[in-house]
Formats: C-alpha cells, sequence, structure tokens
C-alpha cells in the first residue's frame, strides 16, 4: 500500500513538472506529426500499400517520438542533483522506476491517442474498427516499450553523449515489442480481428512486458546506487 | 546505540582505493567534522553514508541497521552540493513531495511550517526557477530538515550559501543538537565548524588520520590538525 | 607460466582445427542433397555454438559481478562479449555463404536471420555504452546490467526456429531433434570443430582479459598519480 502511494507520488510529481513545463511532450507531439506528414512522401498515400504499412508506420513514429520523452525522463533529475535526493530517500529504487515508468507511459499515451486520429484524416483510413482490441494492443505494447526506456534512461543518465546512446540502445531491446505491436496493429487498423496465427505476437508482447518489467524492477536498484 | 557505524570500509574505483580500511563510530547527539584535503574521500564517505555508494568491503550501520533499510534511510536529512529540488515544480510542491517521501504524517502542514521557518511563505506559489541563489539555498536546507531527522550529512554545507542562509543553517544545526540528532559534516570552513563540532576526522588519501572529540588546540588554531597529523 | 599455458593451449586448438580441417575436406564425402558447400555448416554451428556460449558466460559473470562486486568478474564479461561478437559475425558471414549457394541470396528477413543481427548490434551497443563511462566501477556496474538485458536477444535467437516458421533450417543436431536430421560421422566432426573453436575462444578471452586487466592497472595509476599532485 505505502510501496503503492510511493510509486503514485512519482509518478505525480514527474507529470506534475511535465505539464508546466510540457517540454517533452510538445516536442514528442509536434515530432510525430511531422513523421506522419513526411511519411506521405515516401508512399503514395492513397495507395492500398499504406493499409498494409499502418502498424509499421505508427509504430515507428510513437517509437521515435517516445526517445524525445525517454531522454528527458531523468535527464530532468540531474539539475540540482534531484536524483541524489531522492535515492537517498526511503523510496525503494524500484519505486522511484515504477513511478517514472507509469508517468512516461502515461505521456507517450497521451502522443498515441493524439497521432492516430491525425494518421486516420491525413491517410484516410478509419481506423476504430477494432477499438478494444486495439486499444489493448497500444497500452501493453507502450507499456513495453516504457519499461526498457525507462530502465535505459536510468542506465545512460551519467553518460556522456546521452541523447545518442539512448536511442541506439534502447531500439534493438524494444524489437520484440515492437514488431509484435507493428504487426497487430496493421492487422487491427484494417478491421479483421487477430486470427489463431497471430497469437503468438500477443503472447510475444505480453511475455516482453513480464520479462522486463521483472528484470528491470529486480536490477533497478542497483544502477540508481552506485 | 551509536548513530553511526562504520566498519572496515574499502571504496574502489577501479583498482583506485578511493577509501581504505575506514573504521569509525558517532554516538548519539555527537557532531562530527569530517575534515581533509579536496579529493581525501569527504564526499565519497558521506555519500556512503547517505546510501548513493556502495562500499566494496565493509558495512554501514544507522542506528543499529543497515544503511540501505528504507527506515535508515528516512532517519537522515542530506544536504549535498545540490541543492536537491525541482526547478520546475513551486516551493510549496517540492516541499509537500518531500513530506510524502519521507511518510511526514500531516505533508501539507509539515510544507508549510518549514516554508514560515525559512522564510520563504511568501513566494510558496512561485517556482523555484524564479527564486534567487539564497531563496534556492534556504529551500535545500527546508528539505533536508522537513522530517525531523535524527542524523544529518551534511557537505561543505557553508561553501555556497549566502549569510542569511548560513545564519539559518546555524540555528537549524543547533536545534536539532539541542533535541538530540547526530550531525556528520564535511567542511573546509573550520571557524564555522569549530563551533559546532564535539568531534572531529580527518581523511587523507582515503585513510583516516584522525578520529576523536575535538582537541582543546583547535578552538585557538583550527589548522592544529593537519600539522599535526599531517598529510600523507 | 601462465603465458606458456595459453599459447600451448592456442597451439592445440590451432592443430585440432587443421586436422579437422583435413577431415572435412579431404575425408568426408560430399552431402547428397547440398554437394560440397554443406562442409561450411561444420564451421557455421560450431561458431554459434561458440557464440552462444560466450554470451552465457558474460551474462553469468555480469550476475556475478552484482553479486561479488570484483573487477574479474566485469573483465571476463567483456572479453567474452568481444570474443562473442567476433563468433557472430563469423556465423554470419557463414551463414551468408551457405545462403547465396542453396537459396541464391546473400540475406533474407527471415526471424532467424534478423534475431542474430539484432544480437549482433545489442551487444555491439553493450561496447558502446562501456567506452562511454569513464569511472570503472560503475561502467562495470551498468554495462553488467545491459549485459543481462541483452541475453534476451540470444534466447530469443536461440528459440527463434521453434516460434516462426523460418526459411533458416531447423535443428539439425541430435541432441536437439533426437537423431537422424544429420549424419553420424558428419556430427561428429561438427562436435569436435565445435570444441577446437571454443578452446580457440577460450584463449582469447584470457588474452582479452589480461589486456584489460593492464589497462584497468593504468588507470588506477594515473588516478594514484593525480592524487599525489
Amino acid at each position: 500500500m505505502r510501496y503503492l502511494r510511493q510509486t503514485l507520488t512519482i509518478a505525480a510529481k514527474d507529470l506534475r513538472s511535465e505539464i508546466r513545463t510540457k517540454e517533452s511532450l510538445n516536442a514528442a507531439i509536434s515530432f510525430a506529426i511531422v513523421i506522419l506528414v513526411l511519411f506521405s512522401f515516401a508512399v503514395d498515400p492513397s495507395s492500398e500499400q499504406i493499409k498494409e504499412m499502418s502498424g509499421g508506420l505508427l509504430w515507428l513514429v510513437f517509437a521515435f517520438a517516445g526517445a524525445l520523452i525517454l531522454n528527458r525522463s531523468f535527464a530532468r533529475e540531474q539539475n540540482n542533483d534531484c536524483l541524489d535526493a531522492l535515492v537517498s530517500s526511503p523510496i525503494p529504487g524500484s519505486a522511484l522506476f515504477l513511478g517514472k515508468a507509469l508517468a512516461n507511459f502515461v505521456l507517450l499515451t497521451v502522443v498515441e491517442f493524439v497521432s492516430m486520429p491525425i494518421f486516420g484524416i491525413l491517410y484516410n483510413m478509419d481506423w476504430m474498427r477494432q477499438p478494444l482490441w486495439l486499444a489493448a494492443v497500444l497500452l501493453l505494447a507502450t507499456w513495453g516499450i516504457t519499461v526498457i526506456g525507462t530502465m535505459f534512461s536510468a542506465l545512460t543518465v551519467n553518460l556522456r553523449m546521452r541523447e545518442l546512446m539512448l536511442p541506439t540502445l534502447i531500439y534493438p531491446m524494444m524489437i520484440p515489442a515492437l514488431m509484435a505491436a507493428m504487426r497487430l496493429t496493421t492487422l487491427l487498423i484494417n478491421g479483421e480481428g487477430i486470427p489463431a496465427d497471430d497469437w503468438i505476437w500477443v503472447k510475444l508482447i505480453v511475455g516482453f512486458d513480464i520479462i522486463f518489467t521483472s528484470l528491470a524492477v529486480t536490477l533497478v536498484e542497483i544502477v540508481l546506487v552506485g | 546505540m551509536s548513530a553511526v557505524s562504520v566498519e572496515g570500509i574499502w571504496k574502489f574505483y577501479g583498482d583506485y582505493p578511493a577509501l581504505r580500511e575506514i573504521d569509525f563510530v558517532v554516538e548519539e547527539k555527537q557532531c562530527l567534522a569530517l575534515l581533509g584535503r579536496n579529493g581525501a574521500g569527504k564526499t565519497t564517505m558521506l555519500r556512503m553514508l547517505a546510501g548513493l555508494l556502495r562500499p566494496q568491503r565493509g558495512t554501514i550501520r544507522l542506528f543499529g541497521r543497515d544503511s540501505h533499510e528504507a527506515e535508515a534511510r528516512a532517519s537522515f536529512g542530506v544536504l549535498g552540493h545540490g541543492i536537491g529540488v525541482y526547478d520546475e515544480l513551486s516551493a510549496m510542491e517540492n516541499l509537500r513531495l518531500f513530506a510524502k517521501v519521507y511518510s511526514v504524517p500531516d505533508a501539507e502542514k509539515a510544507a508549510k511550517d518549514w516554508l514560515v521557518r525559512t522564510q520563504l511563505d511568501h513566494v510558496a506559489d512561485s517556482l523555484v526557477r524564479e527564486f534567487s541563489r539564497g531563496m534556492r539555498q534556504r529551500l535545500a536546507v527546508a528539505r533536508a530538515f522537513l522530517h525531523n531527522p535524527s542524523l544529518l550529512l551534511l557537505d561543505e554545507p557553508f561553501t555556497a550559501l549566502d549569510d542569511r542562509a548560513i545564519a539559518l543553517l546555524q540555528s537549524l544545526l543547533k536545534d536539532a543538537v539541542n533535541r538530540g540528532a547526530t550531525v556528520i559534516m564535511s567542511t573546509h570552513q573550520l571557524r564555522e565548524a569549530m563551533e559546532l563540532a564535539t568531534h572531529v576526522a580527518l581523511l587523507a588519501r582515503g585513510r583516516l588520520k584522525f578520529h576523536g572529540p575535538r582537541p582543546v588546540e583547535m578552538l585557538e588554531d583550527p589548522t592544529w590538525l593537519y600539522r599535526t597529523y599531517g598529510e600523507g | 607460466m601462465r603465458e606458456k599455458i595459453l599459447y600451448g593451449a592456442g597451439l592445440i586448438a590451432g592443430l585440432y582445427l587443421v586436422r579437422n580441417l583435413y577431415q572435412i575436406l579431404l575425408v568426408l564425402p560430399d552431402e547428397v542433397d547440398q554437394g560440397a558447400i554443406y562442409r561450411i555448416l561444420l564451421f557455421h554451428v560450431p561458431a554459434w555454438i561458440t557464440c552462444f556460449s560466450a554470451y552465457f558466460l558474460a551474462g553469468a559473470a555480469s550476475v556475478m559481478y552484482l553479486i561479488k562486486k570484483d573487477m574479474r568478474y566485469d573483465t571476463f564479461s567483456v572479453a567474452s562479449v568481444e570474443v562473442g561478437l567476433a563468433f557472430t559475425l563469423i556465423g554470419l558471414a557463414t551463414g551468408s555463404i551457405w545462403a547465396r549457394i542453396i537459396w541464391g541470396i546473400w540475406w533474407t528477413w527471415d526471424a532467424r536471420l534478423t534475431w542474430a543481427l539484432i544480437t549482433c548490434i545489442i551487444y555491439a551497443g553493450y561496447l558502446m555504452l562501456r567506452h562511454a563511462v569513464d569511472d570503472p566501477t560503475a561502467r562495470a556496474k551498468n554495462s553488467a546490467v545491459l549485459c543481462i538485458f541483452s541475453y534476451a536477444s540470444v534466447i530469443i535467437t536461440y528459440k527463434s526456429i521453434d516460434w516462426w516458421r523460418t526459411q533458416h533450417p531447423g535443428a539439425v543436431l541430435s541432441i536437439r531433434t533426437g537423431g537422424g536430421r544429420m549424419d553420424p560421422a558428419m556430427e561428429s566432426i561438427l562436435f569436435q570443430n565445435a570444441i577446437a573453436l571454443l578452446l580457440l575462444a577460450g584463449v582469447m578471452v584470457a588474452v582479452r582479459m589480461r589486456q584489460e586487466d593492464t589497462q584497468r592497472e593504468v588507470e588506477s595509476l594515473r588516478r594514484y598519480a593525480h592524487a599525489a599532485v
């Protein structure tokens, strides 16, 4: 109970300061829109081809926009040595981590829910044909990439060239979740259910979430305490 | 029960030992001044007490508990080089956050009280980003004292402060000591430190050269310790 | 003394490889379906066995480092990843040559191949991370955590032929299939080659560890020098 309260305190703190400055949210949303527009030059936006690529396009947008949010996550704690103040406090490292991951999750979800309708309008897509399944896939995969991202944000916070290191390290790690999300999103946007053959992808995302969340929660204390 | 007991601490950076075989005990209500040149290991020692670094060998116990246990970490307040408050939150929000983090019973009231004590109540809702240097430092002091810690870990507390913040910190430290709190501070400002210190410890190149009650000689001549126990 | 053992082991590994090569090229007959090119698989599979073993040991050493905080585990871990990465490249290259002959293409985005490539990128990232941290203790700690995360990609690569329908051939070794997929004479030489490559990798790891030890010593001497000023 107390653990949950501490986690929420940290998440609320991160969201509050993000709402104050809107630094990463503004950047991530405008970046997402720019890529969505740019993409119309890469493929003919009126062709059928775009249907096949919709999931891939969307998740590339989310992954890129996500890196902007994740980069700020622990960097925000570096000003004034705030991270030291939190690590030396009685909050367990894992609660601190989960709080920050939760905040990033909320922010990235906001970016996704802003991008989806824009994508629908720009590419003439009726993307709401399987809303529940689509929401489930979005949330599951988003949690997976925020867990990896937040963990690696903590891992790289004191590094030289942090802004470059983080994306190079996280994208390969995120591939299982991204791959599955791309495939499932394409299916769901085109209005199909999930065929029996493709359940492996759902299992993959769920497995990814469980494995990496538990790994991160176990190891984060070691990363935070020198 | 001792407030702090440090046994056989070794801290390495790679193969280089930054602290070697450190043993000392600080009893409750003592005020220890940790002295030594830059690079002697003072900051490393304090960061280790604050649970920010782990020693490769040895143990640290705070009030009989392992220094990484939540109860042990709740018992101390830290004032380090950075102020440890968030620029994009208001003074009130910052203190409320840390009151919650330390599970202070009435977070709202505690935060308000400390804003009054540090004379920041008139800017309670302004963002820290807009504060002057002195105000930020006072807020940092409030953050460290907010949960009435029974142990205070201060790293060079007087170095960056303006006179108003120094006066505030000294009066708070005196209150804390009268209340029965233990203080460990690293410092260069020998005169300020000697007013409070009951004990001194001297670190040189990662070794503890001296630890004991403050020698009387130091009141007259604060550098006496350095000259007597040397640096090498 | 240690040096002699090391070079001795290296020599044995080299001679053993030459002997295996003789067997493979001059003694074993061509395979019925694939002709002469199947011989590259007798290096391809052992290279991957070596590479997976190296990553596994690096992961185990990383866990040990986090428990014991002894720099020797970190040294072993980095040496092992570097050697593992070399064998990953050998594995990718031999596979690619085989694919060119049998499939007519150098590369295809099949699950096994893709995951092998991802593994390669992830471990290259591990080495990159190490370069970006100055303090040896922080470097050891952060890279140990990364190494544990990275091992997931090795597991996925290994299991990918079971999880997805791949163009890459399925399991052939009798320990996974119960036998029958491969001629016993060929399989035996494959394992002998694996032993030779593992021994070679072991020697490489040991040499690389000594370099790493020396480098750490130099770093700490530099710190002593700074502290003395």
